[in-house]
């Protein structure tokens, strides 16, 4: 792999990029995050019914009766706004998770956080929990948690007591509490009413269409710690990426690192899938896409990630709210189905 | 933990074809019945074949003489050894159980099949009744209990007759807490009918399934002047009291505006068996108070 950009050093002299790093990133942030502006702007004005924008922005027009600002304002904009963050949360935990685990197949649902979060939110779905924790309601609340157990219980087997974490152990480790969690998910489902596995399977097809902002306020700090955390990681990973014990002889904080990479990611998959449900597909899919457009340096590729899974998610939403109205598709099986394919065609096409 | 069958049916076969009760042949009278539809199990005591009843599914808890049955699973785990050790001479399925029904019909038991109706559901319901009271030798008392709920049904009618009839939402499932996972009465299927019955007039009666997932921007646009929410009696703590509150955001509802965001508990208004009337009664009385002062 071939790093470009990467930090300078005496024996090994950085490939000489065709312009500066910085006005790269200032190119591609540019670009990109013009993309999603336009579509975050521009998606508020569709939906499955239409409205007049001029009534909606109406303030003379009390809101409480104006249906076109509560449509606005209630149905669309959080519905866009949690679009843009999940797929931002989702696509840069992609990046990170790969970088992590130097596997191209990483997901953010690969160490099995997202599996400890569905667990989570089918308990309370099948067995009726109504235990809100502040801004979180009881399902996304059950979801955080399981998302934080999880990820506690991978970190515990990767970090031995004598040993530094094993990217190796984290993987496999993952993968299968993943596997385990899953069959506990298929266990509770079997044990419950057919009504809650309608509803519990629903929740894991990924939904959007949050009700207000609220959810949104909540998960938002943590996406926030998350973005600060992965915002100081890309020049280590991306030595780390090449070799970790070169990395290590040029001074990045290998453990330290990985140990922070882990915990932003997981951070991030954990406020997203509480927000929205596991939805699939944009954590592997924008990664790889944004690599063939950018190159390979993750100070470039992260934030170029973030941006283009947001557009990513609220284009699949907008499909998802508006193909079939006023039935709705699951959000994830419009990822699944856009996404799939695509990355299919990427696998082949690199080969 | 457990919504009546009733309700689960609405949501798993929101794509089913419409169908009708298939009669049993020879009709002998059944001695020994195991039931894995509650909706079913309950008609059969409704009827009076309740002492002929000797297994019923697990998801059973109506009548409450159910509890001291053994159960034996349901849709997708009928403990067939079990059932069979219940030596029974009629066993009830859901028409989707092809299996269980192969593996009874080889042991020379007699099956009854069970179809829960999408359109004429409650006409469905009846036909099921007097087949039941034919299967099990109490068409009398069968017949009695159709005309019981038939007489309910129109007594409901007249008590709205002529009254306007408000454009109502019947939610059938919600995520506590949240607006979220709503499901609601589509335009097919007993709860449609209940509600037509009952003088409202479904605002998702174009959408012909049994039941629909409408998004807050649906629900906005459909503007309903009633929102009824259903809930089985079961789970107590899923949605804890004030709940309701959570409609208040979109006020533009006519129904949140005008506080006619209404909670009906209990088995009888999402399980398409003998109780129907009871349910339609209860929708009446929350869409036209009135009428019934």
């Amino acid at each position: 792999m071939i790093v470009d950009g990467a930090a300078p050093s005496a024996l090994h002299p950085p490939l000489a990029p065709a312009r500066p790093i910085r006005t790269r990133l200032v190119l591609t942030v540019a670009g990109f995050g013009a993309l999603t502006l336009v579509t975050c702007v521009l998606a508020p004005l569709v939906g499955s019914s239409s409205i007049n924008l001029r009534r909606a922005l109406d303030t003379s027009i009390p809101f409480a009766v104006n249906v076109d600002a509560q449509i606005l304002f209630i149905a669309r904009l959080p519905r866009v706004l949690a679009g843009a963050l999940v797929g931002a949360a989702l696509a840069s935990s992609g990046v990170v998770f790969q970088a992590l685990l130097r596997n191209p197949l990483a997901t953010p649902f690969t160490l099995g956080v997202s599996a400890g979060a569905s667990l989570g939110a089918m308990l309370v779905i099948i067995l009726g929990g109504t235990l809100a924790v502040g801004p979180w309601s009881p399902v996304p609340a059950a979801s955080l948690a399981g998302a934080g157990i999880a990820a506690a219980i991978v970190y515990g087997l990767a970090n031995g007591p004598r040993r530094v974490m094993s990217t190796t152990v984290l993987l496999l480790a993952g993968v299968t509490l993943n596997a385990f969690f899953s069959a506990l998910i298929l266990f509770v489902q079997y044990l419950a009413d057919f009504a809650e596995v309608y509803r519990a399977t629903r929740w894991l097809m990924g939904d959007l269409d949050v009700g207000g902002f609220d959810p949104i306020v909540a998960a938002l700090p943590l996406i926030v710690v998350a973005t600060v955390i992965f915002a100081r990681l890309p020049a280590a990973l991306n030595l780390m990426g090449v070799d970790p014990d070169s990395a290590s002889s040029r001074g990045v904080d290998v453990p330290g690192t990985q140990r922070w990479a882990f915990f932003s990611a997981s951070l991030a998959t954990s406020a997203a899938v509480a927000l929205a449900g596991p939805i699939g597909f944009i954590g592997i899919v924008v990664p790889h896409l944004v690599r063939l457009l950018v190159g390979v340096d993750h100070r470039i590729v992260l934030p170029a990630s973030a941006l283009f899974g947001a557009t990513f998610l609220v284009l699949c939403d907008l499909l998802a709210r508006t193909l079939l109205a006023p039935v709705e598709i699951p959000v994830g099986v419009v990822t699944a189905i856009v996404g799939g394919p695509f990355f299919l065609w990427l696998l082949v096409r690199e080969a | 933990m457990r919504l009546p069958l009733g309700l689960a049916l609405a949501l798993l076969l929101t794509i089913g074809a419409a169908c009708r009760n298939a009669a049993p042949p020879a009709p002998a009278r059944a001695q020994r019945i195991v039931s894995l539809v509650p909706a079913v199990t309950e008609m059969l005591f409704a009827v009076g074949a309740g002492p002929q009843v000797v297994g019923v599914s697990s998801y059973d808890h109506f009548p409450p003489e159910v509890e001291k049955l053994p159960k034996v699973g349901a849709l997708i785990d009928p403990d067939t050894e079990r059932i069979l050790s219940l030596r029974p001479d009629l066993v009830i399925v859901y028409g989707s159980q092809t299996d269980t029904e192969a593996r009874f019909k080889k042991a020379g038991i007699r099956i009854f099949n069970y179809r829960h109706g999408v359109t004429d559901a409650i006409l469905g319901t009846l036909d099921t009744i007097t087949a039941l009271g034919a299967a099990t030798g109490h068409e009398a008392q069968a017949r009695e209990v159709v005309v019981r709920m038939t007489t309910g049904l129109d007594r409901v009618r007249m008590r709205v007759a002529g009254l306007s009839r408000p454009r109502t939402m019947l939610v059938i499932g919600r995520q506590p807490g949240t607006l979220q996972g709503i499901y609601v009465a589509g335009g097919s299927g007993f709860l449609n009918e209940m509600l037509e019955i009952s003088g409202g007039q479904n605002v998702f009666e174009d959408l012909k399934r049994e039941a629909v997932q409408p998004s807050s921007e649906t629900l906005l646009r459909r503007a309903p002047d009633v929102l009824i929410e259903l809930r089985a009696p079961q789970p107590a703590g899923d949605y804890p009291a004030g709940d309701l509150g959570v409609w208040n955001t979109l006020a533009s509802i006519p129904a949140v505006r005008d506080h006619r965001v209404h909670l009906l508990v209990g088995d009888f208004v999402v399980v398409a068996g003998p109780r129907l009337a009871e349910g339609a009664e209860a929708i009446a009385r929350t869409l036209h108070p009135d009428a019934f002062k």
